[in-house]
């Protein structure tokens, strides 16, 4: 990796021959960093009981959220499983829209009827939020036929976790994606733990990107805790599928500060390996170190931007916190598009 | 009016949704080069083209999955499966993806779609080819199951599936795919939802959905001759029911057989006999009676298998105790 100030007009970092402007590393950092603070407010009010049910945090896996975004096209489709907060919100989804969502509240983004695992934005591609482990992968590729039924270029992210990746669906989706040359990338969130069990106890073969050889799916690693790096390679394997060569795999090597959800203490790692990846890779703290080495920031701006967005994060819990839980009638909303009125069970009705 | 089989009304049914919707493509195994395994899909390929009729791999929970996809991304996919048995691999797209992801994403993705193939017993074919699954998938809300008895309602309730903008479990059946009947030609819509008086009697109801509608109708001949004159209802669409036709016909006769392939635990039967308890207890002489599959696997002897499903000879007998007539 080189890392150099450009010399001309447009200060920024080259790394492995891509130019990033400071700006556009800004708004990268800024993201990242914004989703490590929600996630954490999102723990903080789990803790108050505020948010109920499951909730899955992404803490230390925001490069592979925010790397993948910045190299997809705003109608390119995305999914992921239930750890999507960071995903819809590096998306562009209204941070309130997504607080509300975890705290149950009539503006969340499917208003109030998903919560923390069930996060979708149709408005901007982003479909879920999957609960079922692997059930989004079939469901991506589905996405990704349409696209090529109407030829019209978008490709399907269709993102896995090292866990989802056993699941048959998987290898369903692999070979019928590979047969018809569908627009999809399959994403493995490769972050060491499928709930407690580690990758070498549930996989017989631990190279993840290898899981698509015998469907001559290619696939590449990627270190998931370099946001350029994501990027880089994300824009290579998008090119890859938007120009009708069909599926191809990225597996982002990456790993979660936090337990699997709310009501997991971790016990199945130690306390060094955590502090190994946070102290020595972590992603917010790595861009910001490339940042001041290019003479592109300082620390006490970082840590300014740290407050700042700290403030914002309260604003949101705030401002999500303040509206009214849904109506009790929306119990009965959007079940079925054409109702019948005249036939059992009714409409909107309890027998 | 035209004479054909249960077969080709669906696939007129499907050719004419495929006509005028480009959107709409038949996926599932053998569906494009081998022309359906039931030849449901008898020459589709070579009318559509590859682009919409594909064969699929052997992979019913991965094509189902792909159906969804399609669908919420604003195709209309209508997804074959060889029969329904096979449908339970893909159980999770259908029941935890497909049946609620318009509730589950606030109204903003839809799954307008149809999954269809062969339900209820086959011929021996044993305990996994012959099931009855219509009452797994009717307990389920954000699902509408349709289930058509005779060839032109097989023609007009799959056109209806097919423009309905929910997702639509179509469960056809493998022993009436060869049925010949009156279909009217050209576009044919049934709207769901609505059952049909298959016979207008005075004595007794007879209510029974896809091959036993013909079992009851069966039965009701031979009523006659006992002097017995009854009604059949065909529900058609089993969720949502149309209960007011049933329960208008029971208020008529007052006695009512609820007639089914599948398994009594839990059945389709069991349902339709509460509500008429519920709605039309004041106008029962006698308690409903049920006739159905016999509460095990199905056994591949002939002997075995006859016994293990309903007869005209049990609808006769149930139908003659509701009566007093035993």
């Amino acid at each position: 990796m080189t890392t150099k100030k450009q010399d001309d007009n447009q200060a920024g970092i080259t790394q492995e021959g891509r130019f990033y402007s400071a700006e556009r590393l800004h708004a990268m950092h800024d993201m990242m960093l914004y989703i490590r603070r929600f996630e954490e407010k999102a723990g903080q009010m789990y803790g108050l009981k505020k948010i109920g049910g499951f909730c899955h945090l992404c803490n230390g896996q925001e490069a592979v959220c925010v790397g993948m975004e910045e190299a997809t096209e705003p109608t390119d489709y995305m999914m992921t499983s239930y750890r999507d907060h960071g995903h819809i919100l590096a998306r562009g989804t209204d941070g309130v829209a997504v607080m509300a969502e975890l705290l149950g509240r009539e503006g969340g983004v499917v208003g109030g009827k998903g919560g923390s695992m069930h996060m979708f934005d149709k408005s901007k591609n982003f479909a879920g939020g999957n609960g079922i482990v692997g059930e989004q992968v079939p469901i991506g590729t589905g996405f990704a036929f349409a696209s090529k039924y109407r030829d019209d270029k978008r490709v399907s992210i269709t993102i896995m976790g090292d866990g989802g990746v056993n699941q048959g669906a998987v290898y369903e989706s692999f070979n019928m994606a590979a047969l018809w040359k569908l627009p999809v990338v399959f994403v493995i969130e490769n972050n060491q733990y499928a709930m407690g069990t580690s990758l070498s106890r549930a996989s017989a073969e631990t190279h993840l990107y290898k899981r698509g050889i015998s469907f001559k799916v290619p696939g590449i690693q990627v270190d998931g805790m370099d946001v350029l790096e994501v990027e880089r390679k994300m824009t290579e394997a998008l090119e890859h599928a938007r120009s009708g060569q069909g599926p191809i795999i990225v597996e982002m090597m990456t790993y979660r500060y936090r337990g699997h959800s709310m009501s997991d203490p971790a016990t199945y790692r130690t306390r060094d390996e955590v502090d190994e990846w946070r102290s020595g890779r972590d992603p917010i703290v790595r861009l910001q170190k490339q940042m001041v080495e290019a003479g592109l920031a300082t620390e006490s701006e970082f840590k300014q931007k740290d407050k700042d967005i700290k403030k914002e994060i309260v604003a949101v819990a705030k401002a999500a916190e303040a509206q009214p839980e849904p109506e009790l009638s929306k119990l009965w909303d959007d079940i079925l598009t054409d109702e019948i009125p005249n036939a059992y069970p009714y409409p909107r009705q309890v027998g | 009016m035209s004479k054909i089989t249960y077969r080709e009304a669906l696939n007129q049914a499907m050719c004419q949704e495929m006509e005028r919707d480009d959107r709409v493509f038949l996926m599932g195994e053998e569906v494009a080069e081998y022309n359906g395994a039931y030849k449901v899909s008898q020459g589709m390929l070579d009318k559509f083209g590859p682009r919409r009729v594909i064969d699929t791999p052997i992979t019913e929970l991965g094509f189902a999955g792909l159906g969804v996809g399609a669908a919420m991304a604003g195709l209309r996919p209508v997804i074959e499966f060889m029969t329904w048995n096979f449908a339970i691999l893909a159980a999770d797209q259908i029941v935890n993806a497909a049946a609620k992801m318009k509730y589950m994403t606030g109204g903003q993705y839809d799954c307008p779609m149809v999954f269809r193939g062969a339900g209820g017993a086959a011929a021996r074919v044993s305990s996994q080819h012959s099931q009855a699954f219509e009452n797994w998938y009717a307990n389920i809300p954000g699902l509408k199951v349709v289930m058509p008895s005779n060839p032109a309602d097989a023609k007009g309730l799959l056109a209806a599936s097919i423009r309905d903008n929910d997702t639509v479990i179509f469960i056809e059946n493998e022993i009436n795919y060869g049925d010949i009947g009156e279909v009217p030609e050209g576009e044919y819509i049934i709207p769901l939802g609505k059952a049909d008086i298959k016979r207008v009697g005075k004595d007794i109801t007879l209510i029974a959905h896809s091959r036993m509608t013909g079992y009851a109708l069966l039965a009701a001949e031979e009523l006659a001759k006992q002097g017995i004159d009854a009604e059949v209802v065909d529900p058609r669409t089993i969720r949502p029911l149309d209960e007011a036709t049933i329960l208008a016909s029971v208020a008529k006769t007052n006695r009512a057989v609820v007639i089914e392939e599948g398994w009594r635990f839990a059945g389709i039967g069991a349902e339709i006999s509460a509500r008429i308890m519920e709605k039309a207890f004041d106008d029962l002489d006698a308690p409903v009676a049920r006739v159905t599959g016999k509460d095990v696997p199905m056994p591949y002897a002939a002997n075995l298998e006859n016994y293990a499903l309903p007869s005209v000879a049990e609808i006769v007998e149930a139908a003659r105790v509701v009566c007093n007539r035993a």
